[in-house]
């Protein structure tokens, strides 16, 4: 059953057409690749999704229940998480800390509500050890790995069991071997039956860690295909326009 | 040996001992007792007890003021206008006292006061995206013309039915022979503290100062936060108004002239970073116990008093080379 459905999404802004009836749906815990070039239409439909925005037309469903969005915080309660692409993370507080922003846990101090350091700690060091990333809890961000700073964004999005995780570009501008590892940490999230939409634009990424590949050109969506059935050379056509649609 | 995952994620990477080797706190107090070993040495009148309670209580003013500062430097802002809001809300104290008010009144017009111009600035910066360097220069001259405007620029020496009860308020000792001043200190540097360290209000000071976009994404009330850090600011001035009003016995519209910048050092010299997303509370004492330190010994060590802006400039720029230094450290 499709946990995530979207039915001839539209968005445009004044004359501009940024997204033009898209339709897809997404299964429990599988990667879907997001692709196409820049001004595709991509980050617009994310943001759609996201709740940044309401789509113009069209209509989104949860779970078979009708989803309407119109911050990001509506989202995040039906279970969509997101992972920006500078991973919104703040480099003079520890990893812990990091994954519990806006959602610090408390405990009672006599009559104080305070912050419960040693809970936050150790769920935090459970969800690393969970996605089987080297970070430690206590350490500060700014002397973190890109891989780890990967890690600590997507540990978030494990702390309120989101059903549905969009990465925005997870891969780019880091070490080859810190992909690897950034790759890794999307199958941890797929083996737990989360569904990720990685948005990317590396192919090798896509077609090693996807299940399907949705492409996207001039705000249509071109492509729906199994990774199994398709090709990086199709793959690119499709985003250039080479091929006109599959 | 192998290390498992589990061990290598529990591992704490620093003990205390070497946290607190790093820390410009703990190297400015050392500072700070390194100069009263020599002082107490090299002088016979600054180890006496007279002398320290002056000290303890001419550190309160600037330090009371450099706690609500330390917490804006943390959200990577300024408040230029606290001097100019501590004369404000003595100014309104003692009007209002003056004019035959009790105290309790005089003392809740002053906060208000403080609370309203703190809000003002509060509102400009986090809601209409004014640069906080303008916005409180702007009332740095605003709240002392106000100030001037209110008491038609006289000195106010009577407070009415309540005068020497206000004047036992600043004055007083009523603890140890501690001087009430640094009592008032002591506890609201605890709760700043306090705060600071075991709130989810103060631990989103940091991240806002640390990565405001972050903070935003991940659902922190940012603009809200960033109000009431004006608000607290200005009230640290208000109340440091207050009492420094019960303590000298007297008002002119002059008081707290460029007090801001003796603030913002304080809080500089005890370890904020002008960047944000750094700072403590314990520090803005011990940056204004330093400034303090200096300028008393100075005077005892008998150097001209026109060296005191070198010493206390010099300070400024070692603390923040340290930081550099640490910084190029941990970079490399």
């Amino acid at each position: 059953m499709a946990i995530l459905e979207l039915a001839n999404i539209s968005k445009h802004f004044g004359a501009i057409q940024a997204v033009n009836d898209v339709s897809f749906s997404l299964e429990a815990g599988e990667v879907v690749g997001l692709m196409g070039d820049n001004g595709a239409g991509k980050s617009t439909l994310v943001k759609m999704i996201a709740g940044n925005f309401p789509p113009s037309e069209g209509t989104m469903r949860m779970d078979g229940q009708p989803l309407s969005l119109h911050r990001p915080v509506d989202a995040r309660r039906h279970g969509i998480e997101i992972v920006h692409q500078d991973l919104a993370l703040c480099n003079n507080l520890t990893a812990a800390a990091n994954v519990f922003l806006g959602r610090e846990v408390h405990r009672w101090f006599g009559p104080l509500r305070v912050l419960d350091y040693a809970r936050m700690y150790k769920r935090a060091g459970e969800i690393f050890a969970e996605l089987k990333s080297e970070t430690r809890p206590r350490d500060l961000i700014k002397s973190m790995s890109g891989g780890q700073r990967q890690a600590v964004a997507i540990a978030r999005t494990r702390l309120s069991d989101a059903k549905v995780v969009l990465m925005d570009e997870p891969t780019a501008a880091i070490s080859v071997r810190q992909v690897a590892e950034v790759l890794n940490l999307i199958r941890r999230l797929r083996d737990q039956g989360v569904t990720v939409v990685l948005i990317s634009h590396r192919m090798p990424d896509v077609f090693d860690v996807a299940d399907r590949v949705i492409v996207l050109r001039r705000g249509r969506m071109v492509a729906d295909r199994r990774i199994a059935e398709s090709s990086p050379e199709e793959v690119t056509g499709l985003i250039t326009g080479a091929i006109e649609r599959v | 040996m192998t290390i498992t995952l589990d061990q290598t994620i529990a591992q704490k990477t620093h003990t205390p001992l070497a946290l607190m080797l790093r820390s410009q706190v703990f190297w400015v107090f050392v500072a700070i007792l390194a100069a009263c070993i020599f002082l107490s040495f090299a002088t016979d009148s600054f180890a006496t007890s007279k002398n320290i309670f002056n000290i303890t209580r001419n550190v309160t003013f600037t330090a009371i003021i450099a706690l609500g500062m330390t917490m804006v430097i943390i959200i990577g802002g300024i408040d230029l206008s606290v001097g100019s809001v501590l004369c404000l809300s003595s100014m309104m104290l003692a009007i209002t006292m003056h004019a035959g008010y009790g105290l309790e009144i005089g003392i809740a017009v002053a906060i208000v006061t403080s609370l309203a111009v703190g809000a003002f600035n509060g509102v400009l910066i986090a809601y209409l995206g004014f640069p906080p360097f303008v916005v409180t220069l702007g009332m740095l001259s605003i709240a002392r013309s106000l100030a001037m405007v209110a008491s038609n620029n006289t000195v106010v020496f009577e407070f009415g039915p309540d005068h020497a009860r206000l004047l036992d308020l600043g004055g007083g000792a009523w603890l140890f022979g501690i001087a009430n001043p640094v009592l008032y200190m002591i506890a609201l540097a605890i709760i700043v503290g306090f705060i600071l360290r075991w709130t989810k209000f103060g631990r989103h000071l940091y991240a806002i100062g640390g990565n405001e976009q972050a903070a935003t994404l991940t659902g922190v009330p940012v603009r809200p936060i960033k109000v009431a850090v004006y608000m607290i600011s200005a009230l640290s001035a208000g109340i440091a108004g207050i009492i420094q009003t019960g303590w000298l016995g007297a008002v002119t519209t002059n008081i707290g002239t460029g007090m801001e910048l003796q603030v913002i050092a304080a809080a500089v010299i005890g370890g904020a970073s002008l960047v944000g997303g750094v700072g403590t509370a314990i520090g803005a004492l011990i940056g204004a116990a330093l400034i303090e330190i200096i300028r008393n010994s100075l005077g005892l060590l008998g150097i001209n008093a026109f060296w005191q802006g070198a010493f206390i400039g010099g300070c400024i720029i070692i603390a923040v080379a340290f930081e550099r230094v640490r910084q190029l450290r941990s970079s490399e």
